[in-house]
């Protein structure tokens, strides 16, 4: 199929971009969305321009870093993955692709489509871990009895790849979604007991610190979420920040 | 403690008592008015002990109005707050493929209901105030009825009812659910809240109206 795409350029952090067109023929339905950027840089590249930046590692959903917000939607029109999953078999032939980087003030645009999403890393060095003697007399994790329920909504929260679709898709660039699966994934379990207070109140001030939006319970996030995060993590961090608050 | 209220979701879970209280108070109004469609009588005893009542006078009605002044003041303050959060907007952004157009646009279906609150305080509010402490006329419990029936009179006020009613009920399409979601209340039950959700953003503004079309049309 022929496309035209209307991709976001800008050259470094400090200047200003502009959206700007490009053709790309022969593209196959089977192409992921990514293999036919690859095709476009490969037209760039050969004819002497700069190619287009953008982030990607695994290519295969679970890293996060492919972040793109495709004709108004992060990750594009289809529902459960990501950029480097989503398939060209979604598109027509003839049709204009507009594909912008993540959008949020604390997601700071880096080179093109490429963003800064540091600030989720800072988030979770400010409480998503649990501390574990290692000295070689560790517990093993399966001696601590856990019902299915807790493990396999903990389980569900753990899927979260860290990728920012939630920031990006949110009309308030809310992070609620991330950081109520990460202050999930450990209160569910015994082992995030010990840590369970000082884990959600740092973890919400630091998002609060980097500027992030106020939930408005659109569920927005939810729907884009390639991993299906629940709002129900949102609510369950909102109650573990009321107990750490009054307690 | 004051920490938490200074936080994002402190502020959201005040938003969401202050929005709690005002739905409670909204059905206690539906309630006393609802009464002057069936019986004069009872209307006028209704609103003379809401009147002169000093619990409702003096604890209920300042909490009231601290409510809804908190309430808007922070849902223009998060707005703004949220609109510096998101820096540079998107060329093409489908919201629609997402979320609802009422849970998007609270802001303005709020800005709404404000202008429709400032005009309804100007109709009775303040006159009620003025009849009972600043003129401090000896009290009629036998006034409410003739009061309300007479502001009905003008088509225009009846319209601007409506209308004011028809934003109320877009707010509370998403808010009535949003209101538990932000006080952390689980999935659950979520099912339950949106089901009474719907038939509260539409029972209670209707309600509303009904009242205010049938005193203008019961009079001509
Ligand atoms: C009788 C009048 C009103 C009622 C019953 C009401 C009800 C509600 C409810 C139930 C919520 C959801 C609370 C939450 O999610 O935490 C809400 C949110 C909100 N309201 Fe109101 N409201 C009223 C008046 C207003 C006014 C006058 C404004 C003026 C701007 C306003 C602006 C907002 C905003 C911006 C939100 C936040 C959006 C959100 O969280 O989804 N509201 N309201
Ligand atoms: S909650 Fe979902 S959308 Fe948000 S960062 Fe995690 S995986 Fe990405
Ligand atoms: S490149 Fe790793 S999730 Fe897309």
């Amino acid at each position: 199929m022929n496309l035209t795409l209307k991709i976001w350029r800008q050259k470094d952090a400090s200047s200003k971009g502009q959206m700007v067109n490009y053709k790309v023929n022969d593209i196959s339905e089977h192409m992921s969305f990514l293999e036919m950027m690859d095709v476009l840089n490969e037209q760039l590249v050969n004819s002497g321009e700069e190619p287009v930046a953008f982030d990607h590692d695994c290519r295969e959903g679970i890293c996060g870093m492919c972040s793109m917000y495709i004709n108004g939607e992060a990750h594009g029109p289809d529902r459960g993955v990501t950029t480097c999953q989503l398939h060209m078999r979604m598109f027509k032939d003839g049709d204009t692709i507009t594909i912008e980087p993540f959008r949020a003030a604390a997601f700071p645009v880096i080179k093109d489509l490429v963003v800064d999403r540091m600030a989720f890393e800072r988030i979770q060095q400010a409480g998503g871990y649990i501390s574990v003697n290692t000295s070689g007399n560790t517990q093993d994790a399966n001696s601590i009895p856990i019902s299915k329920h807790a493990a396999d909504e903990a389980m569900d929260a753990a899927t979260c790849i860290g990728c920012g679709a939630c920031v990006a898709t949110c009309k308030n660039s809310s992070a609620m979604l991330f950081v109520g699966a990460k202050v999930s994934q450990y209160a569910l379990l015994p082992q995030g007991q010990v840590e369970a207070s000082d884990r959600v109140l740092n973890m919400v001030a630091q998002m609060d610190l980097e500027g992030f939006g106020n939930c408005t319970n659109t569920g927005a996030c939810e729907v884009e979420c390639p991993k299906g995060i629940s709002l129900e993590n949102i609510a369950r961090m909102n109650r573990e920040l009321m107990k750490a608050s009054f307690k | 403690m004051s920490g938490f209220f200074k936080s994002s979701i402190g502020r959201k879970v005040a938003m969401a008592l202050s929005a709690l209280f005002l739905m409670f108070f909204l059905i206690i109004h539906l309630s006393v008015n609802i009464t002057s469609v069936f019986s004069k009588d009872i209307f006028n005893v209704a609103s003379h002990f809401m009147g002169t009542n000093w619990l409702i006078q003096f604890i209920m009605q300042p909490v009231l109005i601290f409510g809804v002044v908190y309430h808007f003041v922070m849902g223009f303050v998060l707005e703004l707050k949220n609109r510096k959060a998101v820096g540079i907007t998107y060329a093409k952004n489908n919201g629609a493929a997402n979320s609802t157009w009422m849970s998007r646009n609270m802001i303005y279906s709020g800005a709404f209901i404000l202008i429709f609150l400032v005009i309804h305080f100007l109709d009775f509010w303040i006159p009620e105030v003025k009849y009972k402490y600043i003129d401090v006329i000896p009290e009629d419990p036998n006034r409410y009825y003739e009061e309300l029936v007479h502001k009905f009179v003008p088509i225009w006020r009846v319209a601007l009812y409506t209308i004011g009613f028809i934003f109320l009920s877009l707010h509370l399409m998403h808010g009535f659910k949003s209101a538990f979601q932000s006080i952390g209340i689980p999935s659950i039950r979520k099912k339950i809240f949106q089901t009474c959700g719907k038939i509260f953003a539409i029972v209670v503004p209707l309600g509303f109206i009904v009242i205010a079309l049938f005193h203008h049309f019961n009079n001509h």
